[in-house]
């Protein structure tokens, strides 16, 4: 194991970038924005500036109503997949959403990615908030974030119990007795909650990492709550240092605070084509701290976070000039010793914990 | 060699060897069933052999016998979406087909699954929409087991119906993307279904994918099942594997599909096939005979014999001749799997007769009767079996089930694909970049030809 020296970084890619107008910017090139094209290259500035984290946001939102925003999304899941044997090295981190989506897929789905990519598949908890999504599944009505959350949590805890649901050594081949499995190693989770049960086991064996680093997004008490409990990873999305620093304070694990970033080499410029987007497209406020102007800038930042906070998450207002210069001009600054290890939770620290019934049975 | 255009094209499918009691571990040549490394080997050799597609499997429960994991055979596998996503960045043409349940996932979203899957290669995602009803594979989903037998084509008819509205849901025109105008996505319509299964509303969230649709297979034998697939699919994976009974089958589901207003020809039926090769006809009985004692070991024919007997047979001796008592009828022994038969006491009779006539012991009769479709022989032999089948329209193709993972296909591409091209009833190359390029299929939103040239 070798931990990432110096501050975290992750990006967070969302098609031209987060802004909805800023496919409209030269070099978006945004016919393609739903081509492996287009996600190629990204991923291999990411990789190739060996940054920790590349996450690809979802929701099952069309988003705007307006003809000139961008809109249309492709699956998380998908795309990161599609990644994997593309890239070597940064950590691949879907968003999967809890709130319509069966527990039992999530977990298999993001374990098949930590096979795909050999260890780098990380996990973005999300929640759906909306009665446009709800009507998408006809399922049941959209309900209020603490609900969600409360989901969310019961998710996660059953996503990682059928994750340790295979201990590591279950497929034993034995030629004697002719068994593939030991089925002793095999175990059933048996999870009932308020949401849903799940019987178990997972019909994916135990992944590269064990368990697959789960981040989870501050923004509310109630998604503090469960990244305090659940979280290898928090996100803040904080409008400022003091909402940081007071989350910050109640969360143990890696912190990351999320910036939204728009680069240029030189700061007025920056700033004309933020207000530029802002004009073309009104109305789309920050999500968290931004930053408009210079890698120079951005650095300065980085160097001197919050309080508790290990590193950050760059999410681009637009793409891929905001990238670059992230790559070309920021990470190179920041003093980061390159990554010598293998796994994502090899980046964050993290011990890959044995399965849980593999503990138990030792007991 | 002479090239004969009219000659009917063999289409063959690359089956990912997993959970079934075909494939081989026992081989030392047998590598990982769910590294990465195993399914690209596999893919790229089937690209290799310019196979139509790959395709995968899928259940969403391990199986039980007598209550407990059955653990002689592989278990274990990862989720398909998410493989076959990984493929498309290593493969360029080959088709990636996707077994996906219609009873454990919502419309909105595998819809939008499979369009990210065609957005992501570049038009070659097919979905095997298959249906499970069983409570037993419920217990792992949050609508477990709530599915009446007889509505899972129901439930599969209304996803389907759905997703359709949600892959044609954005006009295909509608992504603009013009800087100059300044309109990136215009003519995205809601969908709107109320039904006896779920009512859903809303926009889709992708523009068309290159396919438009992805290539729909379809897996299931009950009348209701080859109605649907008559109906929906463009292919169609069926155990009927013998000649002759894939020239009944072929005939009926071609039948069908007129009777639904499709063109017979559209239909594609492709049987899943297993091959074992040998330089001489003997050789490759001997090497087959070999695989199917090793599918077969004493375990696995005491663990077949329980689903037939419906009760506990620990300790008997399969060297021996048949259990000699009658079967329990009503026993569900064995959960998670198709069931195998229908009667059991005349399941047993039959065997006992069979068994009797040949001079069997117990597991000998399940090493013959559990075996699948099979081309044994040559590669001329094969290459010749399985233009033959195709010609006599038994079916259109095969998918391949190799014995092995990840090499199984490998000495089929060596040796039979370049004899079948001399035959002149396969492809030399590629002819186009999609799954329905090579498949023949139209795309769905192709415009007749009659009104194109009105
Ligand atoms: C060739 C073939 C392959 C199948 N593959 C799968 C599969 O991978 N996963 C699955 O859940 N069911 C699979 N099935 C089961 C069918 O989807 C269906 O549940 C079963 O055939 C019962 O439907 P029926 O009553 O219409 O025959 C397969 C069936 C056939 C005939």
């Amino acid at each position: 194991m070798s931990t990432q020296i110096g501050v975290t970084i992750g990006v967070e890619l969302d098609a031209a970038g987060r802004h909805p107008a800023a496919w409209r910017l030269p070099g978006a090139r945004p016919a393609e924005l739903f081509t492996a094209a287009h996600w190629r290259r990204l991923a291999e500035t990411v990789d190739a500036a060996d940054l920790d984290l590349l996450v690809v946001p979802d929701s099952f939102r069309l988003g705007s109503s307006d003809d000139r925003d961008q809109r249309g999304r492709l699956d998380a899941v998908a795309v990161t997949a599609n990644l994997a044997p593309l890239t070597r090295r940064t950590g691949l981190v879907p968003v999967v959403t809890t709130t319509h989506t069966e527990p039992f897929h999530t977990q298999k789905a993001v374990a098949t990615l930590d096979f795909t990519s050999r260890g780098r598949a990380g996990w973005q908890v999300e929640v759906s908030t909306t009665p446009a999504e709800a009507d998408l599944f006809g399922r049941k009505a959209a309900a209020a974030p603490e609900v969600l959350w409360r989901e969310a949590a019961e998710t996660v805890e059953v996503v990682r119990r059928l994750w340790d649901s295979w201990e590591d050594d279950a497929v034993v081949k034995d030629l004697a007795t002719g068994r593939f499995v030991d089925r002793d190693k095999l175990h059933y989770v048996d999870f009932a909650g308020e949401n849903f049960s799940v019987k178990g086991p997972s019909i994916t064996p135990r992944s590269p990492q064990g368990q697959p680093l789960v981040i989870v997004p501050v923004r509310d008490e109630p998604s503090l709550a469960v990244a305090a409990a659940h979280a290898d990873v928090a996100r803040l999305e904080a409008h400022d240092v003091p909402t940081a620093t007071r989350w910050a304070a109640g969360l143990e694990g890696t912190v990351l605070l999320d910036v939204e970033v728009l680069l240029r080499r030189d700061a007025s410029e920056a700033q004309d084509v933020a207000a530029h987007l802002d004009e073309l497209s009104p109305g789309h406020g920050p999500r968290a701290l931004r930053h408009v102007g210079t890698p120079a800038s951005l650095v300065e930042l980085l160097r001197d976070l919050p309080q508790g906070v290990g590193g950050a998450v760059l999410v681009p207002l637009d793409l891929p000039a905001t990238l670059d210069l992230v790559a070309s001009d920021v990470v190179p600054h920041l003093g980061r010793e390159p990554f010598t290890g293998r796994t994502l939770r090899d980046r964050f620290g993290l011990p890959r914990p044995a399965s849980r019934y593999a503990v138990e049975a030792t007991r | 060699m002479t090239q004969r255009a009219s000659k009917r094209q063999v289409h063959l499918g690359a089956h990912f060897p997993g959970v079934n009691n075909t494939t081989v571990w026992r081989d030392p040549r047998a590598g990982s069933q769910v590294d990465f490394s195993s399914f690209e080997h596999l893919a790229r050799t089937a690209e290799r052999g310019l196979m139509d597609f790959f395709f995968l499997a899928e259940g969403l429960r391990l199986r039980e016998q007598r209550g407990r994991i059955h653990d002689l055979d592989v278990v274990g596998r990862p989720d398909t979406l998410t493989v076959l996503n990984s493929l498309a960045s290593v493969t360029t043409h080959l088709g990636l087909a996707g077994t996906i349940n219609a009873t454990f996932n919502e419309a909105a979203e595998v819809a939008r699954q499979f369009a990210s899957l065609d957005h992501l290669s570049g038009g070659r995602a097919a979905w095997n929409v298959v249906t499970s009803s069983d409570a037993f594979t419920g217990e792992n989903f949050r609508r477990g087991g709530y599915l009446a037998h007889a509505d899972r084509y129901v439930r599969a008819r209304e996803v389907l119906d759905v997703a359709r509205e949600f892959w044609d849901s954005w006009a295909p025109d509608a992504l603009v993307a013009d800087p100059a105008t300044g309109v990136f996505a215009r003519g995205i319509t809601e969908v709107e279904h109320h039904g006896a299964q779920f009512d859903v509303r809303g926009p889709g969230l992708l523009p068309r994918s290159p396919q438009g649709h992805p290539v729909l297979f379809q897996a299931g034998d009950s009348d209701a099942g080859r109605e649907f697939g008559a109906t929906y699919a463009d292919a169609i994976f069926t155990m009927h594997g013998t000649l002759e009974a894939g020239v009944r089958f072929t005939a009926d589901m071609r039948a069908r599909a007129v009777r639904n207003g499709r063109s017979g020809d559209e239909l594609k039926i492709l049987p899943g096939a297993t091959f074992v090769l040998g330089d001489t006809l003997e050789e490759a009985k001997e090497n087959a005979r070999e695989i199917r004692f090793l599918q077969v070991g004493p375990e696995q024919a005491v663990a077949f014999l329980e689903q037939v007997w419906g009760r506990d047979l620990t300790g008997f001796d399969p060297s021996g001749p048949l259990p000699a008592f009658e079967p329990e009828v009503t026993s569900d022994i064995a959960q998670g799997r198709t069931r195998m038969t229908k009667d059991p006491r005349e399941t047993a009779r039959t065997w006992r007769e069979l068994a009797a006539a040949n001079g069997w012991t117990a597991r000998e009769l399940v090493v013959e009767v559990t075996g699948r479709q099979q081309f044994v022989g040559t590669p001329e032999q094969v290459a010749a079996e399985i233009d033959e089948y195709v010609q006599a329209d038994a079916c259109d193709g095969f998918i391949l089930v190799p014995h092995l993972t990840p090499a199984g296909l490998d000495e089929f591409v060596e040796k039979v694909v370049p004899l079948l091209q001399e035959r002149g009833s396969y492809r030399t190359e590629y002819a186009g970049q999609t799954l329905r390029d090579h498949l023949g299929l139209q795309h769905p939103h192709a415009v007749p030809s009659v009104r194109a040239t009105a």
